[in-house]
């Protein structure tokens, strides 16, 4: 596989993860085609997030091999990363840096071009746009997440992966993430996201999956399935 | 979730082809950084008070006598310098750390080795103002005089590898809960030898000893700063990674 085109957005064989003697992952494997959203349940400690960290590069597989929009990860981690949109439980903002600051930081890792516009657009599309200018510091939880997720948006990925990312969400606000993903779905890229709210998270899912004991136990297809698993939205870089 | 109101903006080309520039990540890590401390001042300003601190307690302590400073003002300066060096180094990875910024970092495409840099160039500047502003205080407690150009190379070169060695373990440490213990516990006995040819390389400038004596030590610290320019990006590439 040589880009976002090819196959399925996330391909995982045979993982296995552990820290010191204790194993979080034991044989997992996983695929999640172009244009899906795929939703994780979980106990703590299941591995939900052991994944996600795997899947960005966050944290090496101790076996088995994982494929996240065609690069593999860990021998390609840099064109993974420029694939991957990431919100995890941390918003990765400082926080005496305006939004627009921290925005334009990460827009200059990336190499984006056109950066003042993006994050605007970026911004935008979170709703905290007339905050741009105000420090990560003064902003509610609610709102750090909000701009947590333009980051993660801002140099336009091919594959978002999203941890509990509705925790300490407003109801408009999670309806904002809500519309967010669908059009990013709609535009054949691939969410994976964990929850433990699993009302929400059945209703958003083009698929769920249960993880136990490190191995996916159950998945499900969902109602929101129909017409999901279009490939090749993404066009890489 | 099928009804689409808004299509995503097109995606936009990445700048200068896919290539980053290898050292313009190093600069956006320096600007950001920069900016983060002219705003908070915590590092520059408790850094200098406690390398003022200590002077003060040096010149009390040893009631220095004019006449034997010299020998002795090399070893004051260097032993405030390396402490308050370390409390810098810990401080800035600690920010890194409560923001989850390292870990924003690393999301990014940008190599493991052009963070290294960017970090270690931050610590490597602040510790150069914190040093430009005690250099005249202890000068003047001490009695000795700071203004030599000699003196400055020693500074610049000690300096670099204190900061490349100083951004390994702080990354290191800062993973640990005892980070504030495990930074020094690491970092003094592998930077010894530039702390030693630091020391008597400033001897020698503030002597004002000539030139092929001041020599003898500088190439040495030269030679540890490029072997830990060479080593230490490539182990940090380990140590950040889960």
């Amino acid at each position: 596989m040589s880009g976002p085109n090819a196959g399925n957005a996330i391909v995982v064989s045979g993982l296995r993860k552990g820290y010191g003697d204790l194993p979080v992952l034991a044989d997992l494997d996983l695929t999640v085609p172009w244009g899906e959203l795929l939703v994780l349940f979980g106990a703590n400690g299941a591995g939900k997030t052991t994944l996600l960290r795997v899947l960005s590069t966050q944290a090496r597989a101790d076996a088995g091999t994982v494929t996240v929009a065609g690069f593999d990860v860990r021998k390609q981690g840099r064109s993974v990363r420029r694939r991957v949109g990431v919100v995890g439980h941390q918003g990765f903002l400082y926080d005496d840096l305006t939004c627009r600051e921290n925005l334009a930081f990460y827009g200059r890792l990336f190499g984006l071009s056109r950066l003042d516009r993006r994050v605007d657009d970026a911004l935008e599309r979170v709703g905290m746009k007339d905050r741009a200018g105000q420090r990560v510091r003064t902003l509610s939880h609610g709102m750090t997440k909000r701009v947590a997720i333009a980051r993660a948006v801002l140099h336009g990925p091919d594959v978002l992966l999203l941890d509990e990312p509705e925790g300490g969400l407003d109801p408009e606000s999670v309806e904002m993430l809500r519309e967010l993903l669908e059009r990013f779905t709609n535009d054949g890229k691939a969410v994976v996201m964990t929850t433990h709210n699993v009302e929400r998270g059945r209703e958003w899912a083009h698929r769920t999956a249960y993880l136990r004991g490190g191995k996916v136990v159950v998945e499900e297809r969902e109602a929101a399935a129909s017409g999901a698993g279009t490939p090749g939205g993404g066009t890489g870089d | 979730m099928r009804s689409a109101k808004r299509p995503l903006p097109e995606r936009v080309p990445l700048a200068a082809g896919r290539v980053i520039n290898a050292l313009h990540p190093v600069g956006v890590i320096l600007w950001k950084d920069l900016l983060l401390e002219l705003r908070s001042r915590d590092i520059v300003v408790s850094v200098a008070l406690f390398g003022f601190l200590m002077a003060v307690v040096f010149n009390f302590a040893l009631s220095v006598n004019p006449q034997f400073v010299n020998p002795l003002a090399p070893g004051i300066l260097w032993v405030a310098f390396a402490f308050a060096g370390t409390l810098a180094m810990n401080r800035a990875f600690v920010r890194e750390r409560e923001q989850g910024g390292l870990e924003g970092l690393l999301l990014t495409p940008v190599s493991r080795e052009a963070i290294f840099f960017g970090k270690a160039a931050v610590i490597f500047i602040i510790m150069l103002i914190v040093e430009a502003v005690l250099l005249p205080i202890f000068a003047a407690m001490l009695g000795f005089s700071a203004f030599s150009w000699q003196l400055v190379v020693v500074l610049v070169a000690a300096t670099l590898g204190f900061a490349i060695v100083g951004t390994l373990f702080s990354a290191m440490a800062v993973q640990t809960r005892s980070r504030e213990i495990m930074l020094p516990v690491l970092f003094f006995p592998v930077i010894i030898p530039v702390l030693i040819g630091a020391v008597e390389a400033s001897g020698e400038a503030i002597n004002g000893a000539p030139v092929g004596a001041f020599g003898r030590w500088v190439p040495l610290i030269a030679a540890f700063d490029v072997l830990f320019v060479v080593i230490c990006p490539w182990v940090f590439s380990f140590v950040v990674e889960e």
